[in-house]
């Protein structure tokens, strides 16, 4: 385990440590940074973990707490924390001292279970969904219309209930209710050996297949002491980039849609497809999955034509961006649309393109570099504007970079092994993976039991982060504009609800 | 300022022919289900049911191994894991069908499940609602692309339409979360009769991430289920394929012979 240092602190000094670390945010390169909290159930001691960034190139830190009673929460000094420690309440049944906003997260009002989900006492018993009213503020004025949006939406979508709260075309409040589709994946891995549960983790979130399944076998080979072959590290960079491509341009295709540019949606749509047939052909998969493995990948792949392929699509791809940063109607609907302050989004815990569209610079590839990015140069785009233009532009940036690093590693790519065997799990084994995905930073944290088989295996996508942030930059905007913002957001619920 | 429309004209035609007239499906290279040569099985073996993350494998006795597509998410760990070559890769990915048991190996010949004249009802068109009951969202990304401009499904006379009311499929995805199955079921009352159901990738038709503290077990326990198409995800040629066979406008590939493929 050499990914993470354990700190050990007990309850009554965990709001005096985070007082001290963090007591200068809003730094221009946020250092420290939260990370992600999350519950462990040792026997029958509860543990709560909080994973820091201390610093580009240094190891993650991580506080480990036990709850053998209610911990003080966190979310007043690092509002990030609340949907962690929310979450932790709910599949744990943890208590946080003082939170600012107790509600149910994601075991909706009305969930009836034995024990909560997560904890060994409730032994997988179902949960049982009664009618309940969704908790919302108070309305005092009847001037003010309520709109429950959801969960099932118009069009192909993912399910997800909206609240809004607005007079005539201004939005007074909105939230979103989410967890509609929590399966209880990071229940599902536990008891599974490491190898075959790549499936599962290609399984969480489908667009962001190789960035789970990356972030999974990284925690893996950290926690067994693996060293990848480097022909699979490469691999394994091409896998993600491809990846980031197809849902970049997916991302624009829907940005169009929201603005009414029908060409340039249909245009965005076609690139899309044109890059997950290629990825079909080249990997068997067009997500892709089935490829990626502890120790390496599954099987080599040949791939003799990749570079022209790409190329063919640099050019189409250049000019559609610059068509559409030429469209005055298009760019009147970005420009100054949800605008998120540097502030926000370094207090609200936004990652990936997010944050880097409002001036925070962080991209998990470069300042904790893991498969082959430390080999190859990256610049990481960074914006100031924080609207939704500024969002796009990150986008449009990256989708550059990514066919850049695409070329570069196949130039680098060398014939070779790839795949290393993996050594016998030792007991307690822990480790700790990450990948910046399109979206932004994810992270798997991996513990496993004596037996070989996995304990507890968690996860924070970057749309759980996203989530929390988008909705304050829907406060004071207008309904005309929701559906833009959120394309701008580029959010996806899977990865969120697990 | 660009002039899209001209830009677009300018692009020229980007939509297959397929499945209607001679053109590419799109899937070069894309694997599907794998096939089964039982012939090859060693007795009391049983590596790939042992690996078979999804229950698709099963050795009920230890001669006779079965297969069931609808269980299948095609990860090809069976594959890799067989000693003896009994699993092969194949490209069978387009299995929509109306018969559940033509997913399964051991289902033996089978006859043309009775038509129920659905395009007596609604000629050749159709009106799909979408329903994600709990997938990973790989479905929806390639639900998604049918209306992209190369398989430009609305050629074929299938729309997605937002309303229940105005909907004669409901298409859903994912194993059925215990909180979706209200508003599942909202739906599909909402929905005008004759209508049908489709189970879409194998979530929904087999129950794969199904279970646990959080899920029901596939689509089948909640709604009758009119269609199947197992795939993880489907990709959207099969979903093309598998409307099509819905409407008795292609037969159906998954049949006759257990799951033989017609291709074979």
């Amino acid at each position: 385990m050499n990914a993470r240092e354990v700190v050990h602190i007990e309850a009554g000094a965990l709001l005096r440590l985070a007082q001290t670390v963090f007591s200068d945010g809003h730094s221009r390169t946020p250092c420290p940074r939260m990370q992600m909290a999350y519950a462990v159930q040792n026997g029958s001691v509860l543990e709560a973990r909080y994973l820091l960034s201390l610093g580009t190139g240094r190891p993650f830190t991580e506080w480990r707490v036990p709850a053998e009673g209610p911990l003080p929460s966190l979310a007043h000094q690092l509002p990030m924390l609340s949907w962690y420690e929310r979450e932790m309440a709910d599949l744990f049944g943890m208590t946080f001292e003082q939170h600012p906003h107790p509600q149910p997260l994601v075991l909706h009002e009305g969930v009836q279970c034995i024990a909560p989900p997560m904890l060994a006492a409730a032994g997988g018993a179902p949960l049982n969904y009664a009618p309940a009213a969704a908790w919302t503020p108070m309305l005092d004025n009847p001037a003010i219309q309520h709109l429950p949006f959801g969960p099932i939406r118009a069009d192909v979508v993912e399910s997800a209930e909206f609240q809004f709260l607005y007079i005539g075309e201004s939005i007074l409040h909105y939230h979103p209710r989410l967890f509609w589709k929590h399966r209880g994946m990071e229940k599902r891995f536990e008891g599974c050996a490491c190898v075959p549960a790549v499936v599962l983790a290609e399984r969480v979130s489908g667009v962001g297949s190789v960035a789970h399944v990356l972030a999974y076998c990284q925690a893996v080979e950290d926690a067994l002491v693996v060293e990848v072959p480097e022909r699979a590290s490469y691999l394994r960079l091409i896998l993600a980039e491809l990846e980031r491509l197809y849902n970049h341009l997916h991302y624009f295709g829907h940005l169009c849609q929201t603005t009414t540019l029908k060409v340039g949606e249909a245009q965005g749509l076609l690139l899309e497809e044109q890059v997950k047939q290629i990825i079909g052909r080249y990997t068997g998969s067009r997500l892709p999955r089935n490829l990626l493995v502890p120790g390496g990948l599954r099987r080599d792949l040949d791939l003799a034509g990749l570079d022209s392929a790409l190329r063919a699509l640099a050019l189409p791809i250049d000019s559609y961006l610059r068509h559409m940063d030429n469209t005055r109607s298009h760019l009147d609907r970005l420009i100054t649309t949800g605008p998120l302050t540097r502030e926000l989004a370094y207090d609200q815990g936004a990652t990936g393109p997010i944050e880097r569209a409002s001036g925070i610079d962080r991209d998990a590839r470069r300042d904790h570099p893991y498969a082959a990015y430390g080999a190859l140069h990256l610049e990481v785009p960074v914006e100031e504007g924080g609207d939704a233009y500024a969002r796009a532009r990150v986008r449009a940036r990256e989708l550059k970079e990514s066919l850049g690093l695409i070329h570069q590693a196949l130039m680098r790519l060398k014939p070779g092994a790839t795949r290393a065997p993996l050594p016998p799990v030792t007991a307690d084994a822990e480790g700790l993976g990450w990948a910046e995905s399109p979206r932004g930073t994810l992270l798997y944290a991996v513990s496993f039991r004596a037996d070989g088989r996995l304990a507890r295996v968690k996860i924070k996508s970057p749309s759980f982060s996203n989530w929390r942030v988008f909705p304050y930059t829907v406060h004071d905007s207008n309904m005309m504009d929701y559906a833009i913002n959120e394309a701008s957001f580029g959010l996806t619920v899977a990865g969120c609800d697990r | 300022m660009p002039f899209w429309t001209l830009i677009g004209l300018r692009a020229g035609r980007a939509t297959t022919r397929w499945p209607l007239g001679e053109g590419p499906d799109g899937q070069d290279g894309v694997l599907g289900m794998p096939r089964l040569h039982k012939e090859r099985c060693v007795p009391h073996c049983g590596e790939c049911a042992d690996i078979c993350p999804s229950g698709a494998l099963g050795l009920g006795d230890p001669h006779d191994l079965t297969l069931d597509y609808a269980r299948c998410i095609a990860c090809q760990l069976c594959v890799e894991a067989c000693p003896h070559g009994a699993l092969e890769t194949t490209r069978n990915w387009a299995l929509g069908t109306r018969d559940r048991a033509a997913l399964r190996s051991d289902a033996g010949p089978r006859e043309d499940r009775a038509r129920t004249a659905i395009e007596r009802v609604f000629g050749r068109s159709l009106h799909v609602r979408h329903v994600d009951a709990g997938s990973c969202n790989g479905c929806e990304s390639e639900i998604q692309a049918l209306n992209n401009p190369f398989y430009n499904l609305h050629r074929l006379g299938v729309f997605f339409t937002p309303s229940p009311r105005f909907a004669d499929l409901l298409l859903v995805t994912g194993p059925v979360t215990r909180a979706m199955r209200a508003p599942l079921e909202a739906t599909y009352a909402a929905l005008p009769e004759p209508r049908w159901v489709m189970a879409a990738g194998t979530c929904a038709t087999g129950g794969y991430n199904g279970g646990g503290y959080a899920c029901h077990n596939g689509l089948e326990e909640i709604l009758p289920v009119d269609l199947w198409l197992p795939g993880c995800p489907p990709n959207p040629a099969a979903f093309l394929d598998a409307l099509l066979v819905l409407l008795d406008r292609r037969p159906p590939r998954a049949t006759a012979e257990g799951n033989r493929h017609a291709d074979d």
